[in-house]
């Protein structure tokens, strides 16, 4: 078994209590930091540690946090993203249903770090179960101390409250998200100004992922040499939570060190494919990655060997596609669900998307014709002029399967059916 | 306050206060109209009305909100909704025979509301329950590891607690 951090508590079906939480270690983290680190110190000591953001883009947390201008407004603001949309992703919920307080502690430091004095955790509505099981935690914190007025009897308070989204992919996206927690419709906001300048009203605000934050009372507790050390990769420290879902025995979420092999991740961890299925291709990262073959199989999973082959982290949410599956169908279905969640906002997404919905859609039904390649190639390029990175996400499956499956998508233009299908 | 006047007196003072704890009034839209088409059923023009007044919004800004979001209700829906998630992933594990056999279980087709009105049928995009694949909702409610059985014994609680419902036959 490797080191479990934040998953230290994973018990089966029960969440751990606060008690628990603190007998593990938690909230020394807060002890040790509030009243006597400047809020600089933490801010250092995270990006130290070089812990790189969860939530899809892997952008530096101590960095993004240095963002926040020592000159800026007050209130400040800290908003959580439990969204958690992206498909084949569902380590968030599990994180919450684990060890909330994790979370809940991160968040503090993170204000702490920041000078913000209120919190939002964005639930998305299937997750209703987390967003209770974070409300009643909320007010065990508080009533313990470590979060509300004067936390730990210092000057410092902070507030966190539950915000339940009605549900729309795109609220993901930090700024669309910003733009939901205020009430407004949640398009995405082109930055700059960055929401650390300018967020929440107008105010610094950090948006972070809620297992970013989780991984932070570890990192201040044992410091950034003892986080790097968790890692089997020189570049993207600490341990990832792995989802791994589709075609394999044992679909689940996995803490493991940073830099695990995607083959042992799969064969290992998910217990492979089951009998008579051979790998084809996953999606390393969640539906806004490109289709990865076999030949990548041994690609340490961590920031900088997945971009060494033109892949992405992502969510490192494990997407499996055994050899029977017809990746035109797939990607046809992905495509689909880009095209409903978009915002609609710019032209190239909310009119690309479904062009290429259809054209996908007639060659899976054995309509297609030998131009829709290039036809199809020439709309993922414009795809990459959209005005958020929905839709260059969107573009990722597809170009890829024109990439790794081209012979796949011509036998279905040549035989006039989905060759896949008896 | 027109129409939000007419709500329940205990409802309008819970969302009195949750507006009263908020940063602003419109922060709570989507929980304002949560509550309210629990309510009502779905946000029917009234309830969109009554909203407005609440949020100090104009109609057309909560329009904007109510019809870009998943899960709230712009025409009437059953007494259960049911979100069946259509992502890859359910996709790969039979989605499309489930939601053959619920719809024609139900004699509805997807969108639709059952002539009882007890059921509405909606897709839903991918649920975050991929480990439980196939996955559906049921008034918020996860069911996952689908089967046919399973789909027939959801309905079947449903359908007789309606029954013993006061006032139901
Ligand atoms: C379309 C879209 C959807 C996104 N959805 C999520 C999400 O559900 N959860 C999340 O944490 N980040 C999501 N992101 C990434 C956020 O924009 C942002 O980068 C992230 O929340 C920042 O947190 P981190 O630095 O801790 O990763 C999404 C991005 C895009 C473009
Ligand atoms: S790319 Fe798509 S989701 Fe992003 S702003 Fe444009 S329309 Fe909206």
């Amino acid at each position: 078994m490797c080191p479990q951090v934040l998953f230290s508590n994973r018990k089966p079906g029960r969440i751990a209590t606060m008690e628990e939480y603190r007998q593990s270690g938690g909230y020394k983290a807060l002890s040790l930091v509030v009243g006597k680190w400047t809020g600089k110190d933490v801010c250092a000591e995270v990006q130290k540690a070089n812990l790189r953001g969860r939530g899809g883009a892997g952008f530096p947390t101590g960095l993004k946090w240095l963002g926040v201008p020592q000159e800026g407004a007050y209130p400040r603001y800290i908003a959580a993203n439990c969204d958690e949309m992206e498909p084949g992703t569902f380590k968030d919920r599990i994180l919450v249903h684990a060890d909330p307080h994790m979370i809940l502690e991160g968040m503090v430091l993170s204000a702490y770090a920041t000078g913000a004095e209120k919190g939002f955790i964005f639930v998305r509505p299937s997750y209703e179960s987390g967003a209770r099981i974070l409300e009643r935690e909320i007010q065990r914190a508080r009533d313990a101390g470590y979060l509300g007025r004067n936390i730990l009897g210092t000057d410092f308070s902070f507030h966190i409250v539950v915000h339940r989204s009605g549900g729309r992919y795109i609220c993901g996206e930090a700024t669309a998200l910003l733009n939901a927690l205020q009430g407004n419709r949640p398009n995405p906001i082109r930055p700059p100004p960055y929401p650390t300048v300018k967020g929440l009203w107008g105010r610094p605000t950090v948006v972070n992922n809620i297992e970013t934050m989780a991984n932070v009372p570890h990192i201040l507790r044992n410091g950034a040499e003892w986080y790097q050390g968790l890692s089997r990769s020189s570049g993207s420290p600490g341990t990832k939570l792995f989802c791994v879902s589709g075609r394999v025995n044992r679909p689940g979420c996995f803490e493991l060190p940073m830099g695990t092999t995607l083959r042992e991740i799969i064969e290992e961890h998910a217990g492979g494919l089951p009998p008579g299925c051979q790998f084809k291709a996953c999606l390393p990262g969640g539906a806004s990655t490109r289709f990865l073959t076999s030949e990548h199989l041994d690609v340490a999973m961590d920031f900088e060997s997945l971009a060494a082959i033109g892949h992405r982290m992502g969510t490192a949410a494990i997407i499996v596609f055994d050899h029977k599956t017809c990746l035109v169908e797939v990607t046809l279905n992905l495509t689909r669900f880009f095209a409903r969640e978009s915002c609609g906002w710019c032209t190239p997404c909310r009119e690309g998307l479904p062009y290429l919905g259809d054209l996908l859609r007639r060659i899976e039904a054995g309509e297609g014709e030998e131009e829709f390649i290039p036809m199809i190639r020439t709309m993922c390029g414009h795809l990459w002029n959209a005005y958020c990175a929905l839709a260059p996400g969107a573009a990722s499956p597809v170009e890829s399967l024109l990439t790794n499956f081209e012979d796949e998508v011509r036998e279905h233009i040549r035989q006039r059916k989905c060759p896949c299908k008896a | 306050m027109a129409y939000a006047d007419l709500l329940p007196g205990e409802m309008r003072r819970k969302l009195a206060q949750k507006i009263a704890e908020s940063e602003t009034a419109r922060e709570q839209a989507i929980d304002v109209m949560t509550i309210l088409q629990g309510h009502f059923g779905y946000m029917s023009d009234e309830a969109m009305l009554a909203a407005s007044e609440l949020l100090a919004m104009t109609p057309l800004e909560l329009e904007e909100l109510a019809t870009f979001y998943n899960f709230i209700y712009r025409q009437p829906v059953g007494e259960h909704v049911i979100h069946v998630c259509d992502s890859a992933i359910c996709w790969m594990h039979g989605h499309e025979s489930l939601l053959d056999h619920l719809l024609s279980r139900l004699e509805i087709r997807l969108g639709e509301t059952t002539e009882d009105g007890l059921f509405t049928v909606l897709p839903v995009c991918c649920l975050g329950y991929c480990d439980h694949a196939p996955a559906m909702l049921v008034d918020r409610r996860i069911h996952g590891e689908l089967t046919r059985e399973k789909i027939d014994r959801i309905l079947t609680k449903l359908i007789e607690e309606s029954h013993s419902l006061p006032g139901r036959k």
